[in-house]
């Protein structure tokens, strides 16, 4: 362990406010459990988790650290969602009308709309079994992706902000300000092949960090609060983008809906497989970006300071950290992320801008940062999943005529149950290694005024 | 360790307060010389007219008239005094006035007023309608932000009011649609608000959730569940499940014939009296009672109320359960008052704007009424001006609440501060 992280380590240990401490306390809950089944609850102690996380590589902690409650978390939300695909089907409650007489009936009817449905949702995700060709059987993985993309780069500018202790709930705006900025570089100005993508990605960045860097700048200057300000910057931006779309600079000639010009095919991303598929470069800036999020947070100076500054403004105005900059920095860079989204958005999949440009993508974010536990890989493979959920929820409502809101039902049980895995341990009653120590860990980051 | 943690508080708020010192006068000077130059130098030279009452009212006021011009200079002239004296203020050491700031809203909003009507395409503005629709408006946010209020000041933060308000008008319209009765509709939206706010307890009390994460899920758990409901069981029978009775306003007897006030005060529906009723308990019941006292023990300092006796997590849980029921009556009133059916996300953020509120509010019933009331104000005001024919474009004007509230909790707020321990559980020991 190098002496940076031993010393962040202190500064959480001391932190009396902050929540990122209690999410750290909560993720290191859910570290000590790789297996739970096969290690006792008294092998485990406090004292072996410092040399467990030290071998850790970032990727096994994806792999295994949280693996089964995760897991489990997923079955659990999957099985009440489908209980409530089940309740609303219409044979299902047909045959509720004589479930004491024939109940079979019931139940193979609430099995069959449920695993219909599911069933649909992974065939429109993953993999089409009834795929004409090789191609159209990956296609669904691949609108998996391409849906991904803008969760991932979105989802990592709120993991960011978090780990800085700030809640950034203004992904949306600044998706909708750098889409908007980067439409615009991309339809008004005509540039060569490679320049002109460049700058649309460019032009999108600054977009996404100049609406993040205002509530940076406000919270650091006036002590504002970060949620309000974002909240209200979203509206704020969805109205400005609704006023240009209606400026001769902004509207497409000749049209009297909100929408702008096609964007030129310079400033396009190219698409990564060819024309069948619509998944564009833009996904292989997602994952370099979460590895430049990877790198920024654990191996630069600045993430250090952030991590810092989300863990203990106090101890880290202390140690001589400039806790201002560090808001107005980190919500720079997690704007500049988001406004990534909202180049993925235009430059990308979508071709057009229209007041609709951000979806509810800077929403979705939030969970998948959550989901994703702040960590650049964690939202990453989040970012997947719910990528998956919406490509694969569209197929859904198409086959089997279940509401894609299902999808959203899931979704934010998954997290709320990731995020209490006593929960989910009780369920499924599982021991519960973490018990004991995760009161000690819980400790200090909570009731630090206690000592 | 503990002198770090004791000390926190006191630097963070000395080098805050320091900041805040000088950000009040600078706020009210942007806004002042904005004035100035929109309000006086921008006017118009036609006159505006205000009628104070409708002409079917029974007592009938004379509607008042006045130049655009003369009025715009006239405010700012005073606006900029305000922020020069606010500056003099601020350089002896001492803090600006709340009443200042009171004055200085009083007359920013006349100017703009004055300045947006005289520039429409009809000059002529009905103020009692404008007002009576912003309560309106304002009564959900109000219902929130006290839902808010109780939770945060027992140390709990309330994302959830979004979740809270959209399940207590699904419940509503659902439970009144089947009993083809109000009332039962509003019993239920109760029950709904409650169990948002059982899940919010259970997971951040018991289960030590982050507040803010359970907040924003149960948000989104909500939307997608009442959504996937709407879609297939509502839509498939909009006549058995949703199509609630509506509540009537009901007019008290010559009160409600008083001008301008009248109609605001007088003629509302139950849910609206519910809200003028709710207010009152929940001030009185905060700052007057033992429990108010307890609550907000619980919420700035958990340890010291512990250790006179009292149940910390008890009462955090009963204060957030008690906030679902009157967030729910807040949901209500979108399926039973505003409109007679229940839509999609028909809640529409307005659970984040009350949130605002409350924060604008700084935590206090009163003040989160206010700042609620403001918030109607400003998107009543939208929609009557975009009637009216304004130049400005109707984008600006729908985010005008918005832009005010990044103005109010950057600038104007003052010393805005959440209760102590909002957002930290308890674990005793």
């Amino acid at each position: 362990m190098s002496n940076e992280q031993k010393h962040e380590r202190q500064l959480s240990r001391s932190a009396a406010h902050g929540d990122e401490v209690r999410l750290e306390a909560a993720a290191e809950l859910g570290d000590g459990t790789q297996a739970p089944p096969a290690v006792p609850a008294g092998a485990q102690s406090g004292e072996l988790r410092p040399e467990l996380r030290e071998s850790q590589t970032v990727l096994q902690k994806i792999m295994t650290g949280n693996a089964l409650v995760a897991v489990l978390a997923v079955i659990m939300s999957l099985f009440l969602g489908g209980l409530l695909i089940a309740f609303t089907d219409e044979r299902v409650a047909n045959s509720a009308s004589y479930f004491f007489a024939r109940p079979s009936d019931m139940l193979g009817a609430a099995w069959t709309a449920a695993s219909d449905a599911y069933l649909a949702l992974f065939q429109g995700s993953v993999f089409n079994w009834e795929g004409e060709s090789f191609s159209r059987m990956v296609y669904p993985l691949t609108q998996t992706l391409t849906v991904a993309t803008p969760l991932i780069c979105a989802g990592l500018g709120v993991a960011l902000a978090f780990r800085a202790g700030l809640f950034n709930i203004g992904a949306q705006g600044q998706i909708i300000i750098g889409a908007t900025l980067a439409a615009w570089v991309g339809f008004s100005w005509h540039l060569p092949v490679g320049l002109h993508l460049l700058l649309v990605i460019i032009a999108g960045i600054i977009g996404g960090a100049l609406w993040a860097g205002i509530v940076g700048l406000l919270k650091a200057k006036t002590g504002a609060h970060e949620v309000i300000l974002t909240i209200m910057l979203n509206y704020v931006a969805l109205n400005l983008v609704l006023y240009l779309l209606t400026t001769p600079a902004f509207q497409r000639p000749g049209s009297s809906n909100p929408i702008s010009p096609q964007l030129d095919e310079t400033a396009r991303y190219p698409l990564l497989f060819g024309e069948g598929f619509r998944l564009h470069w833009g996904f292989i800036v997602a994952i370099l970006a979460t590895v430049l999020v990877w790198w920024l947070l654990n191996r630069s100076t600045i993430g250090f300071e952030l991590r810092a500054v989300g863990a203990n403004p106090t101890a880290a105005r202390t140690a001589g950290i400039s806790v201002t900059k560090g808001y107005v920095t980190v919500m720079v860079i997690a704007g500049a992320l988001a406004g990534l989204a909202g180049v993925a958005q235009v430059a990308g999949t979508e071709g057009v801008l229209t007041s609709g440009v951000a979806a509810s993508f800077g929403f979705d974010a939030i969970t998948v940062a959550l989901l994703g536990r702040s960590t650049p890989w964690g939202t990453f493979a989040a970012g997947l999943l719910f990528g998956a959920f919406r490509a694969g929820g569209v197929t859904m409502q198409t086959a089997t005529g279940t509401s894609i809101d299902i999808v959203l039902v899931v979704q934010s049980l998954i997290v709320l149950f990731i995020a209490a895995p006593p929960l989910v341990r009780s369920v499924f009653r599982l021991p519960e290694p973490g018990a004991l120590r995760g009161r000690r860990n819980r400790k200090p980051a909570t009731a630090g005024g206690a000592a | 360790m503990s002198a770090a943690t004791l000390t926190a508080p006191e630097a963070g708020s000395s080098t805050v307060s320091e900041v805040r010192n000088w950000k009040t006068p600078v706020m009210l000077a942007v806004l002042a010389v904005a004035a100035l130059l929109v309000f006086a130098i921008g006017a118009p030279s036609n006159n505006v007219t205000f009628r104070l009452t409708a002409e079917s009212d029974p007592i009938v006021l004379p509607a008042i008239v006045v130049s655009a011009p003369v009025t715009g200079w006239i405010c700012a002239v005073v606006l900029l005094a305000a922020a020069a004296w606010s500056f003099l203020r601020v350089r002896a050491g001492r803090p600006v006035p709340g009443w200042l700031l009171a004055v200085f809203a009083v007359f920013f909003v006349a100017g703009f007023l004055t300045w947006v009507v005289g520039s429409a395409r009809t000059p002529n503005l009905a103020l009692y309608g404008l007002l009576a629709g912003s309560v309106t408006l304002a009564v959900p946010l109000i219902f929130g932000s006290l839902s808010g209020v109780l939770c945060e000041r027992s140390g709990v933060i309330n994302i959830a009011i979004e979740g809270q308000l959209l399940f207590g008008a699904f419940a509503a319209a659902i439970a009144g649609s089947l009993s083809g009765s109000a009332f039962v509709g509003l019993l239920a939206a109760v029950i709904a608000g409650v169990m948002v706010s059982a899940v919010l307890a259970v997971f951040s009390i018991k289960y030590i959730v982050n507040q803010v994460i359970v907040g924003v899920v149960l948000n989104v758990l909500v939307s997608g569940l009442t959504g996937f409901l709407f879609s297939t069981v509502m839509s498939a029978d909009s006549a058995t499940w949703n199509s609630p009775p509506r509540l009537a306003p009901i007019s008290i007897p010559v009160l409600s014939d008083i001008p301008v006030i009248g109609p605001i005060l007088f003629e509302q529906s139950i849910v609206g009296y519910l809200m003028y009723i709710a207010v009152a308990v929940i001030y009185v019941g905060l700052y007057h009672t033992k429990w108010g006292l307890r609550t907000r023990a619980v919420g700035e300092h958990p340890k010291a109320a512990d250790t006179v006796g009292v149940k910390v997590n008890r009462t955090r849980f009963t204060n957030v359960l008690l906030a679902g029921a009157v967030a729910g009556l807040g949901g209500a009133f979108f399926t039973l008052v505003l409109v007679s059916s229940f839509g999609r996300d028909m809640t529409a953020g307005q659970g984040y704007i009350a949130l605002a509120a409350l924060i604008f509010g700084r935590w206090n019933p009163l003040g989160a009424f206010f700042a609620a009331l403001l918030f109607g104000f400003a998107t009543n005001l939208q929609s009557v001006l975009s009637f009216l024919g304004t130049p400005v474009p109707n984008q600006f004007l729908a985010m005008l609440p918005y832009v005010v509230t990044i103005f109010a909790v950057a600038g104007l707020v003052g010393k805005s501060r959440a209760p102590a321990s909002n957002g930290i559980p308890y674990i005793k020991g």
